[in-house]
């Protein structure tokens, strides 16, 4: 298991791997990418319990599905960084011909993914059928699985926190990347999203919150909390307060940096900001 | 001359719950999705005999498709439950990304599909499902003929990897296929032989095309008849190798005009050996009010129906 150090190089690397990738090919989703970093660093080298190399099936150990798969740059930069496919990989991100689409999908045999995403509000369904199923199987494994905040406004999750919590899908962990942007803007300003927490629990879930889902250590120990409250008849969710565009200073705060790629001077400012740790590809 | 028997009325549907309750005995990884239709569907038994392998969604029909794509994770092999109009045009986007995108061995069963939801009315039907299913990658659609036929496909589509799309039907309609039949997805059956006219038909259209080729038969007109019970992948060579015989070819289906099993074969035709098509079909219309027979009759997808089409594409040759 890496140390404290190493897992900080591994962010400040990943969102390096990040900037480049959506630079390279001038479209891509940075901000969420960037925010969500400490998570998906936290979850694959620290949270889940992994089996070495990959199948579809994922018996025997814990499993996640993105649900938000437009911050795809930090997914495919910690699967790589994970070893599931080579780093060098990460210079084919949205080029044609390439594994590494602009959304996350099966269909290239891309090892780390097990169902498409992007077309928002379906992955929680996905979760639960597959938490499901460890059931069925006897396999008391986690499946873990991050939507975005924006992502709530389509109806299909509502559907499926009333079917998780009606099922008792406990083995079940829900992340909202809860950053308070969209597209347009503010999700107040979009369509707000209420009192997530009260809405959550009087759907019959067990929630929790993350304050700084940007300090590495805050999210390692606010999701081994998590786990903790697993098994109790509740799936559980997490709200994890981040901020888009984390770790490059002019993407921060803003929802400009949604879906828009940096120009050469801005990427050497945000390369800047995050000196080479691990390496780049 | 009559060579197929209606052995009695029975509804395709629950030909549906009999192959799902013999293949939840026989293969422990089905589980069973239903969206609050479980009677519809004929679901009840497999729910009695296996409750924790089924899973009751409600009124939450994308949900339901995103939950069989998770339960494929792990192994299991789930079959959804709902009307055709509720399992495609309502949840399409979740078939298309998170099962036929995502290669999931999911199985949609589809029941009340076409016009024979009856007094319903259109918001019920659907006549536009084949299309949709079809235009959708790696999507294998089959759209069965009768109780029994419907009893094989079930039981058969659960050792074919990959998602499927099982049409069929509420009315009790003519039960005239082999009890002991194999079903083999993507080839076609060879009904009846013939001459001057090859009778495509698909669904609840196959009993009518058999009834439609006795009235042909008495005018002195010898009408192949094939029923196509999987649309996609089309056996293409069972519909050439007839037409290379008759010339002709008509096509009969509980469907709309554009997107149905009409509309493959005449790209079949098209491509390989072109030859005159007269379509039995809906003409790009929404359904409506009535007892099943009434429309089926309103909108031409009856026995007489085919007879006409026969004689009009015959004089085409």
């Amino acid at each position: 298991m890496p140390n404290q150090d190493q897992l900080q190089d591994l962010v400040v690397q990943v969102r390096r791997d990040i900037l480049r990738q959506v630079h390279k090919v001038n479209s891509g989703h940075p901000g969420g990418s960037l925010g969500c970093t400490e998570f998906f660093v936290a979850l694959f080298q620290e949270v889940m319990d992994r089996k070495s190399g990959f199948d579809m099936d994922g018996k025997e150990e814990d499993i996640f599905f993105l649900s938000n798969g437009h911050i795809s740059p930090v997914f495919y930069s910690v699967l790589a960084r994970s070893g599931y496919f080579p780093v060098e990989e990460l210079n084919t991100f949205r080029l044609i011909n390439s594994r590494l689409q602009g959304h996350p999908t099966t269909h290239e045999g891309l090892p780390g993914i097990r169902v498409a995403s992007g077309s928002l509000g379906q992955g929680l369904s996905v979760a639960i059928g597959a938490a499901q199923t460890k059931k069925l199987n006897g396999d008391d494994h986690l499946v873990f699985t991050l939507c975005g905040d924006g992502e709530l406004q389509e109806g299909q999750n509502w559907e499926a926190i009333m079917y998780g919590a009606a099922h008792k899908a406990d083995n079940l962990i829900l992340t909202v990347d809860y950053n308070g942007q969209q597209i347009d803007g503010s999700t107040d300003d979009v369509l707000p999203l209420g009192n997530l927490r009260a809405k959550f629990e009087a759907f019959g879930w067990e929630v929790m919150e993350i304050e700084d889902g940007n300090d590495l250590q805050a999210v390692i120990s606010g999701l081994e909390a998590a786990k903790t409250k697993t098994g109790n008849g509740k799936p559980v969710c997490v709200l994890m307060h981040t901020v888009m565009g984390n770790g490059v200073d002019f993407m921060m705060h803003t929802h400009a940096w949604h879906g828009k790629a940096p120009n050469d001077e801005q990427l050497a400012i945000g390369l800047a900001q995050n000196p080479e740790t691990l390496g780049d590809y | 001359m009559k060579k197929y028997i209606d052995s009695g009325a029975k509804d395709t549907r629950s030909g549906f719950g009999a192959g799902l309750t013999e293949l939840g005995k026989k293969n422990p990884d089905v589980v069973a999705l239903c969206a609050d239709l479980t009677g519809s569907l004929k679901m009840d038994e497999f729910k009695a005999n296996h409750p924790e392998r089924f899973f009751q969604v409600g009124i939450a029909e994308a949900n339901m498709m995103g939950l069989a794509a998770g339960m494929t994770i792990g192994g299991k092999i789930p079959f959804t439950g709902t009307f055709a109009n509720f399992s495609t045009g309502r949840v399409y986007d979740q078939i298309r990304q998170s099962i036929a995108y995502s290669h999931k061995n999911v199985k949609i069963c589809a029941s009340h599909a076409g016009l024979t939801l009856g007094e319903d009315g259109a918001t019920h039907q659907i006549l536009e499902d084949i299309g949709l299913m079809k235009m959708l990658p790696g999507m294998t659609v089959i759209n069965t003929c009768d109780f029994n036929q419907t009893k094989a496909a079930t039981i058969a589509i659960a050792d074919h990897h990959g998602p499927v799309y099982l049409r069929f039907g509420r009315p009790k309609v003519a039960n005239f296929t082999a009890e002991d039949q194999v079903f083999e997805i993507g080839k076609a059956v060879l009904l009846q032989e013939g001459t001057d006219v090859t009778i495509v038909a698909t669904g609840h259209l196959v009993w009518e095309a058999l009834q439609a080729a006795e009235q042909l038969n008495d005018l002195g007109i010898s009408a192949e008849v094939i029923n196509i019970h999987t649309i996609k992948p089309l056996d293409e060579e069972a519909i050439l190798a007839s037409v290379s015989k008759t010339a002709c070819v008509v096509t009969a289906e509980e469907h709309n005009y554009y997107g149905g099993l009409g509309e493959s074969v005449a790209r079949t035709l098209t491509k390989n050996n072109p030859a005159p098509q007269e379509f039995v079909a809906t003409m790009d219309t929404f359904g409506e009010s009535g007892t099943p027979a009434q429309l089926m009759e309103k909108y031409g997808l009856n026995a007489a129906s085919i007879v006409e089409a026969s004689k009009k594409v015959i004089a085409r040759k």
